[in-house]
């Protein structure tokens, strides 16, 4: 089987370029919340010295005309479709995923739990994710945040509370200033995404692949497949692409094409076969080390 | 959307300014008003640039070089590549009867282009100053007003057709005063085809990405 790729939510929209969704193996909409939200004023991204900051602020029509005008269109591109929702409470994240339960064309719903640009529901994750898995029987994959300290115990939550699998990570909270040392963004603080976030992606997919044992999508600052093989290495099944998007709409074959190149390159008959190589070595040196002081 | 990595065909210097010529390598030129995404050496993300000029086998490109990205470009050489996507976005309606067209400083950038396509009509181009209004050279038939003068108050008293790129309030003049009036608007943007969502403008009281609906939009009360 080969590592799979789709995008990161809020990354591309499949209905103004469709021949970059199909480039990948899934699409995963922009976050869908319950009612229609305008977004942030601009100005919305700022590109630093290794990374950018968005703020967008999940703009986008709502649940109702995503499903009714949206869905379609998307489902007569005749991709494998995940519908990434966002919400501000648990009721929010019920009801959304007993909305979209009847829809056939979404295969997978991503619960986004960790935007950096909207006010947080008060519960906590693993009772949002229980509140999704209540409403529908579609598997379920928990979207977390970078920003925590032991991010594999949020992952035991969500596992146990009902996620079929976990998207590792959003973007971590940044912010940037100008000249004048003004914010340079509108709204002053943003998600932190690009070449940057890798390292911190591989560290939460590494410990989250060690706590528990689901399909864990990862991402965060892949630009090149070795990235991609990376974030496989540390325990991902597939590998999204995000910022990597804005400057390169090549990008999913370019990636795919050097995904390849360097697993042959380690002598590995397909990519997939590296997954979880570096959690497993870790963890026997981890031994060693206990040994050695026993 | 078609993308090529473009060889540097030439780059002169045009008053503040920089014209660097790339090859096509297969891309099209589009229509006037239509922009590409080019990559900035030595930054993650590419910058937008509408077409300025479009000889044979070739896309012009006018820079302001005011930050890191576009004095990365702005300072390319012959012979050095570069990966581009375009063209993108919606440019203008050529469906004119009497076009005037109206530009304020690096906003002239996608007149010439543009002028070559309607047959040179009449242009009104102001700059802050002489060394600015080197670039008027590049549009033929174009009267030039200078700062402190505004090209809104140089609009003849019935303008026709205007299509304008400028700076925004010179924008937001026109579209008060010329209801009709075509205008190329500017943004930052992240990825140039409507996957980011970073080059929104408030219009009809929402926000709509410049990027797939414009840059070039018809004033408000007009229709598209």
């Amino acid at each position: 089987m080969a590592v799979r790729l789709l995008n990161a939510s809020g990354c591309l929209d499949a209905l103004a370029a469709p021949e970059v969704a199909r480039s990948l193996d899934v699409f995963v909409t922009k976050t869908i919340t319950p009612e229609p939200r305008p977004g942030n004023p601009p100005v919305r991204f700022a590109e630093t010295e290794h990374g950018m900051l968005n703020s967008i602020g999940l703009q986008g029509p709502g649940l109702e005309p995503f499903v009714s005008e949206h869905l379609p269109r998307l489902a007569a591109l005749e991709l494998e479709l995940w519908a990434s929702i966002g919400g501000f409470s648990a009721e929010d994240f019920g009801s959304s995923c007993a909305r979209l339960d009847g829809e056939d064309s979404v295969a997978v719903v991503e619960l986004n739990l960790s935007c950096p640009n909207v006010e947080e529901a008060p519960e906590t994750a693993a009772e949002l994710v229980a509140a999704a898995r209540a409403a529908t029987r579609k598997p379920l994959y928990a979207k977390l945040s970078p920003a925590q300290w032991d991010i594999a115990s949020s992952a035991k939550a969500v596992v146990e509370a009902g996620a079929d699998g976990l998207s590792l990570v959003n973007t971590i909270r940044g912010l940037a200033l100008d000249e004048s040392l003004a914010p340079r963004l509108a709204r002053a603080v943003g998600g932190y995404s690009g070449p940057a976030l890798k390292p911190i992606a591989l560290a939460c997919v590494h410990a989250c692949a060690s706590a528990v044992d689901v399909p864990i999508v990862g991402m965060g600052g892949v630009t090149t497949g070795l990235d991609a093989l990376e974030l496989v290495a540390v325990g991902a099944s597939a590998v999204a692409l995000g910022t990597v998007l804005f400057h390169d709409p090549g990008a999913p074959a370019r990636i795919r094409e050097e995904l390849t190149a360097e697993a042959t390159r380690r002598g590995l008959r397909d990519p997939l076969g590296a997954r979880g190589r570096s959690v497993a070595k870790s963890e026997k040196s981890l031994q060693i080390a206990q040994n050695g002081t026993a | 959307m078609r993308q090529a990595r473009l060889t540097v065909r030439g780059n002169e210097t045009v008053g503040p300014y920089a014209l660097v010529r790339l090859g096509r390598a297969g891309l099209e030129a589009g229509t006037p008003g239509q922009f590409f995404m080019l990559e900035a050496p030595g930054r993650l993300l590419p910058r937008p640039f509408s077409l300025c000029l479009a000889p044979t086998g070739e896309l012009g490109f006018l820079v302001d070089p005011i930050g890191p990205g576009t004095r990365a470009i702005a300072s390319l050489e012959p012979g050095e590549t570069i990966f581009v996507t375009g063209p993108l976005g919606r440019g203008y309606d050529l469906a004119v009867e009497r076009p005037l067209l109206v530009g304020g400083g690096i906003g002239i950038a996608p007149l010439p282009y543009l002028s070559a396509t309607l047959d040179n009509p009449p242009a009104l181009l102001g700059f802050r100053s002489a060394h600015h209004a080197e670039a008027a050279a590049l549009v033929p038939n174009a009267e030039v007003v200078l700062d402190p003068t505004l090209v809104t108050e140089a609009l003849p008293d019935d303008p026709g057709d205007v299509l304008a790129c400028g700076p925004e309030p010179m924008l937001d003049t026109l579209e008060a005063l010329v209801p009709r009036a075509q205008l190329a608007r500017e943004a930052p943007m992240a990825c140039g085809y409507g996957a980011c969502y970073g080059c929104v403008v408030e219009r009809d009281g929402g926000y709509i990405r410049l990027c797939l609906e414009g840059p070039v939009l018809s004033a408000r009360g007009g229709a598209h």
